[in-house]
């Protein structure tokens, strides 16, 4: 099994985009390492030829692919902390 | 008329149309009800007065020029804050969305209003549906209106506990893993987690898309039934959502027990359910067949594996889910203190500041379990055990109709009692996470009471036969006064 030590949590957490504190690291790892082992118990099975289940529907079914407007410009940016121009505005993306 | 708040939704729907008691009425005995007891309770999250009262006007108003206005006209209802009710805030719980206006009506919100159903607010939850006490609302948890000490479920706690308390004949609530059924038991309601695929998930937040499903909390079958067949459908916004035609939901309800064949999946019970849980459940399988059911032994060799193929499948679907509160398009957006901060940092922050812990124990979880180099031990096994717990399933229904457990190995616990430790609660779940995994509908109904406080029992069926849990749910009824009783708040 897996050793989870707080360093393999800090990779996690910037894939996922938390900034966590060290003490929310430290706690966290701990917790993983309690879930993983309880987990665990899905390894004594025998999985020989089981297909992977991701979705329970009879299939998809699409819709044609027609743009419709259901939200107008000004209602897609009415929640947006930062805004310009009718565009998102977000801090510097590259360099600094 | 006395006892508006107390009344179901036939009974409320019946009595308007009858012209007994006019929707005004029924609106303002339970806006006022809420405003004497949801203090002690904290149900509501936001409440919306202004508007319920005008529709009421309008409902009647159409009644006295001789229209319908629909099955559930002047209705009482209440939404979990995790479905868009337009011009309502969507909180889900999260300080992330505190201010988030909704631009739009999910379609079950647009198929209830059409209905003539009146939305009263939105209700309190566990933080986007991740817990099974309610205590992970960054807004304060709901106690049960049975002891006001204790919790009333989870992550739906709101909607069963304003069902409980009177508050609205029908509420609606979102079940991943039991979100529905679990808070059902413990305030002594029934919840409806329909098929995957039966009703459209437009409009609710996404948690784990593969198993998130709505459905409505009442106090009887009949108006689960009635509420059922209102919101379900196709929907072209959703493309899960099936389009096989609606059953007759409300004929379901009452018919006869002879010739009902429950499933008992003994194994599975054998351990970690309290013993007086397991004697009430007994006693409604014992009465069920004096009434005529045939009771079957029936093996779910897999379930108890769910819990841990749940938290592995659905925190994966979850950690993606969630990525898209990062600041930018809606929601909170924390501002780094330094100048030369980027859009990376501005994401971090945000997240870090805007998800409780629970929510940042599930992110990180799922996110672990589809990295590079775990994917495989992790999230691909948990996926073919679901395949397994489904097999089991429908080998099951070769031989009954339903198949019952208790809906929670526990009765309501304390405020508190599990908060420490995650794993013990999610084990809350253990009965309800296999019907998600495996697409099923699935019912809790009341069948008893143990110490005062409410024990449910629940009924699977087979994809799409909500009438087959909806006939055993009605039978339950019929041989308990359990779905009956009321707290005295």
């Amino acid at each position: 099994m897996v050793e989870i030590e707080d360093k393999l949590l800090t990779h996690i957490a910037t894939l996922a985009r938390l900034s966590l504190s060290k003490e929310e690291t430290h706690a966290l790892a701990q917790d993983l390492r309690e879930i993983l082992k309880y987990a665990a118990s899905l390894e004594t099975l025998d999985l020989t030829g089981v297909p992977p289940m991701s979705h329970a529907t009879e299939g998809e079914r699409f819709r044609p692919d027609e743009a419709t407007h259901d939200l107008t410009h000004q209602q897609a940016l009415q929640n947006a902390p930062d805004q310009e121009a009718g565009l998102f505005r977000v801090p510097q993306v590259i360099g600094g | 008329m006395s006892g508006l708040t107390s009344m179901g939704v036939s009974e409320l729907a019946a009595a308007i149309k009858g012209k007994k008691a006019s929707a005004s009425e029924v609106v303002d005995a339970h806006l006022a009800r809420i405003s004497e007891k949801d203090g002690s309770i904290g149900a509501f999250l936001a409440r919306a007065d202004e508007t319920a009262c005008g529709e009421a006007k309008e409902i009647d108003a159409r009644l006295a020029r001789g229209e319908d206005p629909g099955p559930l006209a002047g209705v009482p209802i209440a939404i979990k804050d995790a479905i868009h009710v337009k011009g309502l805030a969507t909180t889900c719980g999260s300080k992330i969305l505190k201010k988030f206006a909704t631009p739009y009506d999910a379609t079950v919100i647009r198929r209830l209003k059409s209905a003539g159903a009146i939305v009263l607010g939105k209700l309190n939850m566990d933080e986007f549906a991740m817990g099974s006490s309610n205590e992970n609302s960054a807004f304060g948890p709901v106690r049960n209106p049975w002891d006001l000490t204790r919790v009333p479920g989870g992550s739906s706690g709101g909607s069963a506990a304003a069902v409980c308390a009177g508050f609205a004949a029908m509420t609606l609530g979102s079940d991943t893993g039991g979100s529905i059924r679990q808070p059902a038991a413990f305030c002594g309601v029934v919840g409806l987690k329909p098929t995957y695929g039966r009703v459209s998930r437009y409009g609710l937040v996404a948690f784990a898309s593969s198993l998130d499903q709505i459905g409505p909390l009442t106090h009887s079958c009949a108006d689960a039934a009635l509420s059922l067949s209102v919101i379900a459908g196709q929907d072209v916004h959703d493309a899960t959502s099936s389009p096989r035609p609606l059953d007759d939901y409300a004929a379901a309800v009452g018919q006869p027990t002879k010739g009902l064949r429950v499933g008992v999946p003994r194994d599975f019970l054998k351990t970690g359910v309290d013993a007086f849980v397991m004697a009430e459940f007994d006693r409604t399988i014992a009465a069920l067949k004096s009434d005529g059911a045939s009771i079957v032994d029936v093996s779910l060799k897999n379930a108890p594996h769910a819990i841990a193929t749940y938290y592995l499948v659905a925190t994966a679907e979850a950690s993606s889910n969630l990525a898209r509160f990062d600041g930018v398009r809606y929601g909170l957006r924390t501002d780094s203190a330094t100048s030369r901060a980027t859009l990376k940092d501005m994401y971090g922050e945000t997240r870090d500041q805007g998800f409780g812990p629970e929510v940042k124990r599930r992110i990180i979880l799922g996110t672990f379990v589809l990295s590079s180099g775990y994917y495989d031990a992790y999230y691909l096994r948990a996926q073919k055990v679901r395949t397994l717990i489904r097999r089991d399933f429908e080998k099951a229904f070769e031989s009954c109709d339903v198949i019952a457990t208790p809906t929670t190995p526990s009765p309501a616990f304390k405020l508190g009692e599990k908060t420490a430790n995650p794993l013990e609660m999610y084990l809350a779940d253990v009965f309800t996470v296999p019907a998600n995994l495996a697409g099923l509908p699935g019912i809790s109904v009341p069948c008893g009471f143990s110490a005062g406080l409410p024990v449910g029992l629940q009924f699977v069926g087979p994809a799409f036969a909500e009438t087959a849990i909806l006939r055993a749910g009605s039978a339950v009824e019929r041989l308990s006064d359990a779905s009956a009783r009321r707290p005295a708040l």
